[in-house]
């Protein structure tokens, strides 16, 4: 079988402890975005789109919705039979095992999965970020530039720009310093956590690298500082376009409110870059007399008799009479009652909110109210925050 | 576990739709915002364990093809039994076989192939949500031959009267089929039948000439086969005509109605398109309306079925009217009463009126 020019490692095994009870037991990748989606959506269908058919995600933290989620990867064309999506979990061996302690050893461990593909080149994801790219167009660089490694940046505003990874470039593109969160940033060229590696390169790194007892075996605090220490030819690959990572509750609110913006920069609706998703077989929605729906996304199953506002709602969610959800994020299949106000929070799966129930906090700046536990039935007198 | 196989016969369904059957059989018909008709047949198969699953294709077939593709959307894509598009074949010089007995006899290694012992088959102008496995069990302690199964009426309206009509005995025993409007136990053309009680049907009826299954084979025979009679109480449509297409479209409106087609435990299942959730702009209005995804709304919809991806610029009226998929309303233009049927356009400032209980219908890919 001939050999693939570039496979993707797509890092799916972080908790994401800042999504608080989102993620208590789901894996971050596995959480919902956007009335329809869940985060690993946006990778995956970005490969596909790039025209990458081979992809290895890596699972630790609470993998058993996210293994069936992703299944044989048919969702996402990845159902392939030379390739295509292939779960890769920690695992036992002759000399031992255990669990993946970072991010580089989670992908040396699985040097035996990329070894069958012999690929040329590796790209490495994380599944914790909203974003339409070409993949593609970032290996055509890579290759271009003759690069050891390409990292994808993207310019974020200098006030932020110390809460992220920094990379300085020099006129060329050429990457010389990279500084994570700096106090006083150089630049603006934040790391998307999108590399692209030469397979022998990254190979050889791994492996010096899991023989080092202090390191972290990190891609970001230790392979990359140690290709830059060596000299090696690091590219940083601008992108244009909607980034976001969607590690908090507030940040993942502000990205489904982003979506009703009128012309959204992701643009969700482009059908020559789907993203693709899986389906859950539900009937239209239905938008019934007595309800007003204004500025909002909403999927189908869902069934509104009340007031929708600039709110984005997931599949099979039910808003009955009188109530009114403004602000805010309904993740699928939640029960809303008659009489009950909404505003800016963020409704977790399954849950089922009683009549005249009031949650959240109207005022512009207020914190975003997360209700979660599947399933709960919210009494009456829940309280904001 | 009782095995049955499916047979959705489309062989004589006529393609009675108009516009929307110009170029594609009824069976390809977009119906209720993201189905096509034949949709429910074979979801229903699928959800009561139908793993086999033969079309007879005769006539307009392209559509269907394309929607149906290898049976994915139904769980029908798999090694053992599956979907089968079969159209009759026309190569075979010593073929007698007349009518659908042509698809019953070119086809005949998918009956005999089946590890089935019973046999449903179904048309595809029906539209219910129905269990077979339920028909079964009534069907075996009966004991008959076959059971058909049929749904008392209400109220008849003009596509019933086409229809085929059971007079029944006090033991569930068919006693008649006929055409008299008089009775409301419409046959819902779908039947259970031992599968080697089939097979010798099929053999008769081709040696001696006939050219409709059903109509030679078992109305033909009675009362010398034992005909029982299944009743259905769940919601039915049945769709023959633009008008009942229309009226039976609305219906879905209502809530009721609507639960008892889209089960939980029963879904309809489809093509999958892959679109974004709809989006509703601040200018929109939108009420008692079904809305597919990938739609745009920025103006005023009604009483109303949006299929998916489409768009409905500002200030536009939709009003009674069912809108196929990716159809865009422009600005300001008015549809009252109006079928638009897939990719049709209606540029800004345009009316469009039909009358309520004759909609106008705008056939595929039409500008206006």
């Amino acid at each position: 079988m001939k050999n693939k020019e570039c496979v993707a490692m797509l890092l799916a095994g972080g908790q994401g402890t800042r999504l608080k009870s989102l993620t208590k037991q789901i894996a971050k990748p596995a959480v919902y975005f956007g009335g329809k989606y869940r985060i690993i959506d946006f990778p995956l269908s970005n490969c596909t789109n790039s025209g990458i058919d081979t992809v290895g995600v890596l699972t630790q933290y609470e993998p058993l919705i996210l293994n069936d989620y992703i299944g044989i990867g048919d969702t996402w064309d990845l159902d392939r039979k030379f390739g295509g999506v292939s779960v890769l979990p920690p695992f036992m061996q002759s000399e031992g095992g255990g669990w993946y302690t970072g991010t580089a050893n989670a992908i040396y461990r699985n040097l035996k999965f990329l070894n069958q593909y012999d690929p040329e080149h590796v790209l490495v994801l994380s599944g914790d970020h909203i974003y339409k790219m070409d993949y593609g167009a970032m290996l055509d660089y890579h290759k271009e530039t003759d690069a050891d490694v390409t990292i994808s940046v993207i310019e974020v505003p200098w006030e932020e720009a110390s809460r992220f990874g920094i990379m300085n470039a020099d006129d060329n593109g050429k990457i010389t310093e990279f500084d994570e969160k700096p106090e006083y940033p150089k630049s603006n060229l934040a790391s998307m956590g999108v590399y692209i590696f030469r397979w022998d390169v990254l190979k050889q790194y791994l492996i010096d690298d899991a023989e080092k007892e202090d390191s972290s075996h990190d891609f970001g605090k230790d392979i990359i500082p140690a290709l830059l220490n060596d000299y090696k030819k690091m590219m940083a690959y601008t992108f244009e376009g909607y980034w976001k990572d969607v590690g908090t509750v507030h940040s993942l609110w502000e990205a489904n409110m982003d979506l009703l913006k009128k012309n959204p920069e992701l643009d969700l609706s482009n059908s020559r870059w789907r993203i693709y998703s899986k389906n859950p077989n539900q009937p239209p929605q239905y938008i019934a007399p007595s309800a007003s729906v204004k500025n909002a996304l909403i999927n189908e199953g869902c069934r509104i008799y009340g007031e929708v506002d600039t709110s984005v709602i997931f599949y099979g969610v039910h808003v009955s009479e009188s109530s009114i959800v403004k602000d805010s994020v309904i993740m699928p299949d939640v029960k809303i009652g008659r009489n009950v106000t909404i505003n800016r929070a963020i409704i977790s799966k399954g849950s089922v909110i009683e009549d005249g129930a009031v949650i959240g906090d109207p005022s512009p700046d207020s914190e975003i109210t997360l209700v979660a536990d599947e399933g709960s039935v919210l009494a009456t007198s829940y309280a904001t925050n | 576990m009782d095995r049955i196989a499916g047979i959705i016969n489309l062989d004589h369904e006529q393609d009675m739709l108009d516009e929307l059957t110009y170029f594609r059989c009824g069976a390809a018909v977009p119906f209720a915002g993201r189905y096509r008709m034949i949709d429910f047949a074979i979801s229903n198969m699928t959800n009561s364990r139908i793993e086999s699953v033969a079309v007879f294709a005769r006539r307009k077939y392209r559509s269907l093809m394309d929607h149906l593709e290898q049976g994915k959307a139904w769980d029908l894509d798999r090694k053992r039994g599956g979907l089968f598009i079969l159209p009759p074949d026309w190569n075979d010089p010593t073929d007698i076989s007349r009518g659908d007995l042509q698809h019953f006899h070119n086809n005949i290694d998918f009956i005999n192939r089946t590890l089935a012992d019973y046999i449903v088959i179904s048309g595809s102008q029906h539209i219910c949500n129905i269990d077979y496995q339920d028909v079964l069990q009534e069907h075996k302690e009966s004991g008959a031959d076959v059971t058909v199964i049929y749904k008392k009426v209400d109220e008849m309206y003009s596509e019933h009267e086409r229809a085929h009509k059971l007079d029944i005995d006090g033991n569930n025993r068919v006693t008649n089929i006929h055409n008299d409007r008089s009775s409301h136990n419409v046959y819902m053309d779908m039947y259970i039948i031992d599968k080697e009680f089939l097979y010798n049907l099929i053999e008769k009826c081709i040696a001696h000439g006939c050219s409709n299954f059903f109509l030679d084979g078992i109305k033909g025979k009675l009362p010398n086969i034992h005909i029982n009679a299944y009743e259905y109480h769940g919601t039915h449509a049945l769709i023959n005509s633009v008008e009942s297409y229309y009226r039976n479209s609305a219906k879905l409106l209502n809530a009721s109605e609507h639960d008892d087609l889209f089960k939980e435990d029963a879904p309809i299942y489809t093509k999958v398109k892959n679109e974004a959730p709809s989006n509703y702009t601040q200018s929109s209005h939108v009420t008692n309306t079904m809305v597919a995804n990938g739609c745009v709304i920025e103006g005023e919809v009604e009483d109303s079925i949006l299929f998916r991806g489409v768009k409905v610029g500002e200030g536009a009226v939709i009003k009674n009217s069912i809108i196929m998929q990716r159809c865009e309303i422009e600005e300001g233009a008015v549809l009252e009463n109006v079928i638009l049927d897939k990719d049709c356009t209606i540029s800004s400032g345009k009316t469009l009126i039909g009358a309520p209980e004759k909609p106008y219908v705008l056939a595929k890919r039409r500008s206006m």
